[in-house]
């Protein structure tokens, strides 16, 4: 089983290059890219069942010892990540497909690509290599949010690209640091080196790292870049880049806070967990558009998840990790919803757009579904993931964290509502852009794109119905995560 | 560790937050390659002293050798900074042909979000103080105009 770990990075990158190589034809970049994705998925769903029964899988590759050269680890958390990873991009590609994003030629490659470096982040086992994985993502994204070279997509990509390469810059700073002070940069190296460092260097890496992924997973007051760079892409780009990318830097703040034993630093991010939740579903508020409005909840969902790293408690990360997978399809399936709204009326602004419910009920309903599960209402998945959180909480008697955390889901169910409101209730209050006779053609958007969405809005579901040995598997996570015990004897043993 | 590289990552380090806080992408793009290399350097730096040339082979003493993986660290991360100005330079002539600018512009969307409020804020101050504003109604028109 452990010959399949490099395979979720190196199958997507061959992939890339044969994809580069038929640029000349579409049909058959389209092939390539749907196929390598699907044996990636098959090898995620293979990991994820071999590392739930034997336990961490770990990879010294080129065979060079654990501290020297380049290890990959898969253990629960990273496998059940990858895994959902993997599912979303494969039904966001099929969506594009439908929805013609891919004319331009570099379109697959980049993809294929983005899927490598998310891939390479989580099974990267080593601080390096992680930076490695960061920049191979990033550096695809950069082409993707800047696919369209518009003067608007050019403006937005101009910010994402400095804020991510100075974010990246003080990566390597950082990494400079920790060889500095401990002489390794493997993580199952660093968790016994580290601790012992005097507190001041701990702290001092500790907060560098926090930054540098905070940066990266949006946090407050990171999160700046968001907002203004993700609308302006194409909605299948979007809706990817904000399913997983955020969630790739979550992952990284959670794997590198957890294997260094930064406990001290735990009530800091539960401060920061809270005012990303207040300010990010404030800010959804204010907007009246759909897709800014889910950007800004894209954020303010951030917090809920390092709320869950904040208690630092078995319950607390094991909500965490089940929040992070019921997030991943959710928010990458409104994005979606988004986009269908738009394409069906060719606008997302609220105050422009009205009465879809009547004329596209479809549509209505694919986007009903995952809103109320991002709100936290039962029974669906994000239902569960809050219960978890909210239980660990009270488990630490942590009230003002889980009391900032219900009304951050009420003003996200308000904010929904405003876009449920705007979108599918009532009239448009200024005039479509498009008129009432050509909307009757384009109320029926191309039935791939609708396919790929309900498969998605169905992942969402699966996610609420499998909960129960969901949360036993989080939990199991949580507990290599507490205690790092087995990870470092993966990696060294093998 | 030697003080002399330690004050030029500082140098480097200096000038390119200084540049990167510009709001022309060209100082940025000179920014950013000015960072990169301060962190190739801090990276050399925490690899120890220097030393001899990490070439053993079986048997060889290790005594001296400089630490190799800092330079293979510092060797990846070159090449990733290259590839990455290399983009920011398409992208900031892309902005020049587009605009005719490399002033990083503002968010549109965000300005027009927060006139939608200015406006509002004004027509409810506009109701409320109705009556006073329409005793200098007669004053108004003609200041207008000389403004």
């Amino acid at each position: 089983m452990r010959v399949l770990v490099p395979l979720v990075v190196v199958l997507p990158l061959l992939g890339a290059a044969v994809a580069l190589l038929a640029a000349g034809s579409r049909p058959a970049q389209r092939l390539i890219s749907v196929a390598t994705l699907a044996m990636t998925c098959g090898i995620g769903v293979a990991i994820l069942v071999g590392v739930e029964a034997d336990g961490i899988a770990a990879v010294q590759v080129g065979a060079w010892e654990a501290p020297i050269g380049i290890t990959l680890a898969v253990d629960l958390m990273a496998g059940l990540f990858l895994l959902v990873s993997l599912l979303t991009v494969l039904v966001v590609l099929v969506f594009a497909i439908g929805q013609d994003a891919d004319h331009r030629r570099i379109f697959h490659p980049s993809y294929l690509v983005l899927t490598a470096g998310v891939s390479m982040s989580f099974v990267a086992g080593d601080l390096f290599n992680l930076f490695v994985a960061f920049e191979v993502m990033l550096i695809a994204s950069y082409v993707l949010i800047t696919l369209g070279a518009t003067r608007e997509q050019i403006r937005a990509g101009m910010t994402y690209v400095v804020i991510n390469l100075t974010a990246s810059t003080l990566f390597v700073t950082t990494i400079a640091f920790v060889y500095a002070a401990t002489g390794t940069l493997n993580f199952a190296d660093l968790a016994e080196r580290f601790p012992v460092l005097p507190d001041a260097v701990r702290l001092g890496i500790g907060l560098a790292l926090l930054v540098v992924f905070g940066v990266k997973a949006a946090i407050f007051p990171l999160f700046g870049w968001l907002p203004d760079s993700y609308p302006t892409a194409p909605t299948s780009i979007t809706a990817v880049f904000a399913g997983l990318l955020t969630k790739v830097g979550v992952y990284a703040i959670i794997r590198t806070q957890t294997i260094l034993g930064l406990e001290d630093l735990g009530g800091l991010i539960l401060v920061v967990a809270g005012l990303t939740m207040i300010i990010g579903v404030l800010g959804a508020i204010a907007q009246d558009d759909v897709k800014r409005i889910l950007s800004f909840h894209i954020i303010s969902q951030i917090g809920y998840m390092i709320m869950g790293l904040g208690l630092w408690t078995a319950a607390g990360l094991a909500g965490a990790v089940i929040y992070v997978v019921h997030q991943i399809p959710v928010k990458t399936v409104l994005f979606l919803v988004g986009g269908l709204v738009e394409h069906t009326t060719g606008t997302g602004t609220l105050s422009r757009v009205g009465g879809l419910l009547r004329r596209a009920p479809v549509i209505a309903v694919l986007f009903l579904l995952p809103a109320l599960s991002l709100a936290g209402i039962p029974p669906f998945s994000g239902f569960v993931a809050k219960l978890a959180l909210v239980e660990a909480g009270l488990g630490r008697e942590a009230w003002v964290i889980v009391g900032v955390a219900l009304v951050g889901s009420i003003l996200t169910l308000v904010s929904m509502t405003k876009i449920w409101a705007g979108v599918f209730w009532g009239e448009p209050d200024e005039a479509p852009p498009i008129a009432a006779s050509m909307l009757a053609e384009r109320l029926r958007p191309p039935p791939v794109m609708t396919g790929a969405t309900v498969a998605a809005v169905a992942l969402t579901l699966g996610i609420a119905i499998v909960a129960g040995p969901l949360y036993e598997l989080s939990a199991r996570a949580a507990s290599d995560l507490v205690d790092p015990a087995a990870y470092i004897a993966a990696v060294n043993g093998s | 560790m030697s003080l002399a590289l330690a004050l030029v990552a500082a140098a480097l380090f200096s000038c390119g937050t200084y540049l990167l806080l510009q709001r022309t992408l060209t100082r940025i793009i000179l920014g950013i390659a000015l960072l990169g290399h301060g962190t190739v350097l801090l990276l050399q730096v925490s690899g120890g002293r220097a030393g001899e040339v990490p070439l053993v082979g079986p048997g060889d003493s290790t005594e001296g050798v400089v630490d190799p993986l800092p330079e293979a660290l510092a060797l990846t991360a070159i090449v990733i900074t290259f590839g990455i100005t290399a983009f920011l330079l398409a992208i900031a002539y892309r902005s020049w042909v587009l605009s005719r600018s490399d002033e990083v512009q503002d968010d549109i969307e965000d300005r027009r979000v927060a006139r939608a409020r200015d406006a509002a804020e004004r027509r409810r101050f506009e109701a409320e103080y109705e009556d006073e504003l329409t005793e200098f109604a007669d004053d108004e028109p003609a200041g207008g105009a000389e403004r």
